[in-house]
């Protein structure tokens, strides 16, 4: 179960507002990177955040290009989960491989607002918020298998151990 | 009912006799690019406690993100990527120079018609123009590739866009693509695969098509297919480095979604500041004044863009307080900008000709805006922030009217204006 503080934000969030280009291939550690997350969407995010929070948004979040820092960083900033409306499929991928937890509500996020309190429990499959809960499908066994495996690199580590 | 190319091609891919769409499977890939981000995947790679990459001949590293280097992080980025592919025995390395990793492929014959192309860069999705189901993948991914040149893929749901009658002059596949963009939205064809037909398509070359498929990622879909052809195969004769064989929908297949344009009745498509989907036709910005115009990139630095643009620029000056840069997409279209008197007919009009890479695409260098400028460019993204500053704006365009704006200093209709050569 997560519950978090919401960070709110709308449609078609893409990479480059979540890390902007000019970083891209400039080395950094993830809490570095974690510095620059959202710059340019929302300058307060990064000064702001604390672990657990979580970001809500609308749309196809993440669209754009396949960084995978935006995911990174994100998830270094201590973020619990972006729930979302949709997801771009690479961000979607790169969450997931980050262990990074992605939750598509596909209903509408339109409910929950700033600084609202917001439960995940994965188990049930439900974001609850305000008392009600929304209902959310479950990842495929083979990416809740990355997830849970705390992303792509342990999961793929583990696997070439056992072969 | 029949099948799409995505549900065939990943059902050649993972040995099964057909899949589902929605059903999840297990594939090798054919060929995998990587480019200036192999030096962080290199890093990721030796996470993994592997010495070596598995099928060092499947992949294909191309410099071109941040070349040649202009930091000294970026050298060393470089340098480390010359020792791993040394280290590693991989000998599809193109170095700083040679192209840009979606001319390059395509270029070198790895992109083939019915073969799996997975890049971590977002526009892999470009090599459908060959009849490829190529798509993005992301850093970790590629990693993992390197260990163990397995990756799962679920099987997209397809659209299929129809495109009848014919592209009027000097109309590209640029308005075109921007037009369906504009209409269906950045998320339009979120997680599905793309197949583009009709006359239109079938008319197109396959520089023209690459725009197409290349964009595909915009509407948010995984791959952007067009059926290859004579074109295709007269292309890769001399390119291709294995053989392949074609993968064509079935006539009855499935699709979630057909659209339908006219191509007879587009005009020159714009998108606005800061999303690919702002599109408008080039009408309703006409006049905006401008600082900068880019003709290049994956998307459009191919000799049949620089050659259109070439017409509105040859004879011309480009105007006073605009700064024009030309990035061609690879050192063979380059040569042949060269041989074909293009490169002169640049620099006489005052635009500047950089080596082919993706120059201030993503706003790392060569080119990149300050707040409060205007750039007009041929690029796929005009994200906020993307080209440097927060506070700047791209507009996107195909080649001709980029070309004419640089002319007249402000966003141009290029049906409006004289072409080059005293016209």
């Amino acid at each position: 179960m997560i519950d978090g503080k919401v960070w709110k934000y709308g449609d078609d969030v893409n990479t480059d507002v979540i890390f902007a280009g000019k970083y891209t291939y400039k080395p950094m550690t993830p809490a570095e990177m974690a510095e620059h997350a959202l710059e340019d969407l929302d300058p307060t995010f990064a000064k702001t955040v604390k672990p657990g929070d979580i970001i809500v948004a609308g749309a196809n979040f993440g669209c754009g290009s396949s960084r995978e820092q935006a995911a990174t960083c994100i998830k270094a900033s201590g973020v619990a989960a972006v729930i979302a409306v949709s997801f771009s499929r690479l961000f979607f991928r790169n969450a997931i491989n980050e262990g990074l937890p992605v939750v598509e509500l596909a209903g509408g996020t339109t409910m929950i607002g700033k600084d609202d309190q917001v439960k995940i429990d994965f188990e049930k499959g439900v974001v609850i918020h305000n008392g009600k809960e929304y209902r959310f499908p479950a990842l495929p066994k083979e990416v809740l298998a990355i997830l849970n495996d705390g992303g792509l690199i342990p999961h793929v580590k583990k696997a070439l151990l056992k072969a | 009912m029949g099948l799409t190319f995505a549900q065939k091609v990943l059902a050649k891919k993972a040995g099964l006799s057909s899949v589902a769409v929605g059903q999840i499977v297990d594939v090798e890939p054919d060929y995998c690019l990587s480019h200036d981000n192999t030096a962080a995947i290199a890093k990721t790679f030796a996470k993994f406690g592997v010495e070596k990459v598995k099928n060092p001949e499947r992949f294909v590293i191309v410099l071109d993100h941040t070349v040649p280097a202009s930091t000294e992080e970026y050298a060393k980025g470089h340098k480390e990527i010359r020792e791993f592919v040394a280290k590693q025995g991989i000998q599809a390395f193109y170095d700083v120079g040679v192209g840009i990793c979606h001319q390059v492929l395509p270029e070198m014959g790895f992109a083939l018609p019915g073969s799996l192309v997975l890049g971590s860069d977002s526009h892999t999705t470009a090599y459908g123009a060959l009849g490829a189901f190529s798509a993005g993948v992301g850093r970790s991914e590629m990693a993992a590739l390197y260990a163990t040149s397995r990756i799962w893929l679920k099987t997209p749901a397809s659209f299929k866009i129809e495109v009848r009658g014919k592209l009027k002059e000097p109309v590209t596949s640029k308005d075109l693509v921007l037009k369906i963009i504009g209409d269906i939205g950045a998320d339009g064809a979120l997680y599905k695969s793309v197949e583009y037909a009709g006359e239109a398509i079938e008319a197109m070359s396959l520089s023209s098509r690459l725009v197409l498929s290349n964009m595909a990622v915009e509407m948010g879909a995984k791959n952007g297919y067009c059926a290859p052809d004579k074109k295709t195969f007269a292309f890769l004769e001399h390119r291709a480095v294995a053989e392949y064989t074609p993968i064509y929908p079935d006539s009855d297949a499935e699709y979630e979604r057909v659209l339908t344009y006219d191509a007879s009745k587009l005009g020159p498509q714009v998108a606005k500041p800061h999303t690919v989907d702002n599109v408008a036709p080039v009408e309703e910005v006409e006049g905006t004044k401008i600082g900068q115009a880019l003709l290049g990139t994956c998307t459009n630095g191919r000799l049949e863009d620089l050659r259109l643009a070439a017409r509105y620029l040859e004879g011309k000056k480009i105007a006073k307080g605009v700064r024009m840069i030309v990035l061609p997409a690879s050192q063979e279209v380059l040569l042949e900008a060269l041989r074909g008197g293009l490169i002169e007919i640049f620099v006489r009009a005052g635009a500047m000709v950089l080596n082919p890479g993706c120059g201030p695409c993503l706003g790392a260098h060569q080119g990149v805006l300050a707040a409060g400028e205007v750039c007009i460019s041929t690029a796929n993204r005009n994200f906020q922030g993307r080209m440097g500053s927060s506070e700047a704006a791209t507009y996107l365009a195909s080649p001709a009217t980029v070309a004419a704006s640089a002319v007249a200093g402000v966003i141009t209709d290029p049906r409006k204006v004289g072409r080059g050569g005293g016209a």
